[in-house]
């Protein structure tokens, strides 16, 4: 287990796992540094051939859904047209620093596996897709690499507005074709139709660079670290209960506790991010870093944040301002979602506070059953997902609340969300 | 909503879907169909996810091409 902090980039290794960090390098790499680290770009010279290595080293996007990584390419390289492939750099999630951070860091390693996972597809076209004001790391990497020759294919440089579902998968091809960055719905995939009508790989950027990783070590290497069932390391985003964030490499099924080692006298994990689930800390506790574990508990790794509530905030509090978050930053293009989350959101807001009415939450309980699976996009799932799971870890203190207590001593805001809201329409370009 | 992209029903049978970002709440179809859709408190359609039974495809197709808004759809399986 590695971590990286804003204040400390000095690396640690865990003992444990030999070899780590992989990612992550001590300070940021330029393009010589980098050279030294890995040797030259392993291009297969033809399409397709890397795609039985990532398939043997059961990579799992890291964007948040852990889809397999072998089969996306395998669609996009059997889809009739040349290819377009996307880096999404686009880390909406408010909590989530982990894709930021590599892209600051390990930069080459992002564009190598842009260009290896380009040529498996047989792309024509590449791009990188960030936010406004990314790191002048990643652009100066495209740069120098420009200048070295080490690219096949020239990489073209696309702006995420700054919205929480910027980086969801189809408003991306939107923003990409000059649209707003909003949701589509149906079929065909982007995967089949994407950008311009072409078949479009969408990889999250640390997926990228542990295919660069795949291709120059082997699917033998990256099985090293991880479960059987969930191979390799992952970039997660901690919040400890002081405050602190930090950045950690660490293999799948690495014990939670590692990683917070004051856990258990916490409150309440939110694993998973925004669109993740509450856990009772006890529980929390016993639970290691993968989706088989998490997913029993009714939890996932989503994007990997990990935040784990001190016992001095309200969690319902923080609910409640997450649900507002997250309420203005529905799309407003499908009705329930529209209409059910406001209302989803003032109810936690009068919840958050003191004597809430008694049927506040039924009503949210019965507008978060009315949204579910209503949305062209996972937005109102995963608000749900998230509200439900606050609902019952924080039952006591809606309990106190209901008789007029609140058992937080400390006010200032816990999980970190955005200054000032979004309001205007260009906010989606 | 039921995930259409890898739901497999009965050869030949069919399912309403609708579109909920073109669907703009005019609740006729929860008028025509009440069998199969509802309106929810805000005037959207909650569809019944299982396939069309054979006796009501007639009035489904109706409801389908009354949608003012294009948005309901009748699927394969």
């Amino acid at each position: 287990m590695t971590a990286v902090t804003a204040e400390d980039r000095t690396a640690r290794t865990d003992p444990r796992t030999p070899g780590l960090p992989r990612l992550l390098p001590r300070t940021p790499e330029d393009l010589r540094a980098h050279l030294a680290r890995h040797g030259r770009l392993p291009y297969r010279g033809h399409p397709g051939l890397l795609i039985g290595d990532v398939k043997a080293a059961g990579l799992t996007g890291r964007g948040g859904a852990a889809f397999p990584t072998y089969r996306k390419l395998a669609v996009v390289a059997q889809a009739r047209g040349r290819p377009v492939a996307i880096a999404n750099g686009a880390e909406s999630e408010p909590a989530s620093h982990k894709d930021a951070l590599l892209l600051r860091t390990a930069p080459h390693l992002v564009l190598d596996g842009l260009q290896l996972a380009a040529e498996a597809v047989g792309a024509a076209e590449a791009r990188l897709y960030l936010h406004r004001g990314a790191s002048h790391e990643v652009l100066r990497a495209l740069a120098e690499r420009a200048a070295a020759g080490t690219d096949r294919l020239e990489v073209t440089v696309a702006e995420a507005p700054p919205r929480f579902l910027a980086g969801q998968e189809t408003a991306l091809v939107s923003r990409i074709d000059g649209g707003p960055a909003l949701p589509r719905f149906g079929l065909p995939r982007v995967s089949e139709r994407g950008v311009g009508g072409a078949p479009t790989l969408v990889q999250n950027v640390e997926t990228l660079a542990h295919i660069a990783l795949i291709a120059r070590y082997g699917p033998r290497w990256f099985r090293a670290a991880g479960t059987a069932a969930e191979p390799g390391t992952m970039l997660a985003t901690v919040y400890r209960p002081d405050g602190q964030c930090t950045v950690f490499e660490a293999a799948i099924g690495t014990p939670l506790r590692d990683m917070l080692p004051d856990l258990a006298g916490t409150q309440a994990l939110l694993a998973g991010g925004f669109h993740g689930t509450w856990l009772a800390a006890p529980r929390a506790a016993q639970l290691t870093l993968d989706n088989e574990t998490l997913r029993r508990h009714g939890a996932s790794l989503g994007a990997g944040v990990l935040a784990a509530l001190p016992p001095d905030r309200c969690g319902l509090g923080e609910a409640a301002r997450v649900a507002r978050y997250l309420a203005a930053e529905s799309a407003g293009q499908c009705g329930p979602c529209f209409n059910g989350l406001p209302r989803i959101a003032a109810a936690m807001a009068e919840l958050a506070g003191p004597k809430p009415r008694s049927r506040t939450r039924q009503d949210a309980e019965r507008w978060a059953a009315l949204v579910t699976g209503r949305g062209a996009c996972h937005h109102p799932d995963g608000t749900v997902q998230f509200v439900r799971s606050a609902l019952t870890v924080f039952a006591p203190e809606l309990d106190a609340h209901q008789r007029g207590r609140c058992s937080a001593s400390n006010r200032r805001p816990f999980l970190p969300l955005p200054d000032g809201m979004p309001a205007t329409e260009e906010d989606w370009v | 909503m039921v995930d259409y992209q890898t739901r497999r029903a009965a050869a030949g049978s069919q399912t309403l879907r609708v579109n909920p970002i073109a669907c703009t709440g005019h609740g006729v179809c929860a008028e025509l169909l009440p069998e199969l859709i509802s309106a929810d408190e805000w005037g959207y359609p909650i569809i019944d996810p299982r396939p069309v039974p054979p006796a009501l495809e007639a009035e489904a197709r109706k409801t389908v091409a009354a949608c003012p808004a294009l948005a309901l759809r009748l699927v394969r399986g």
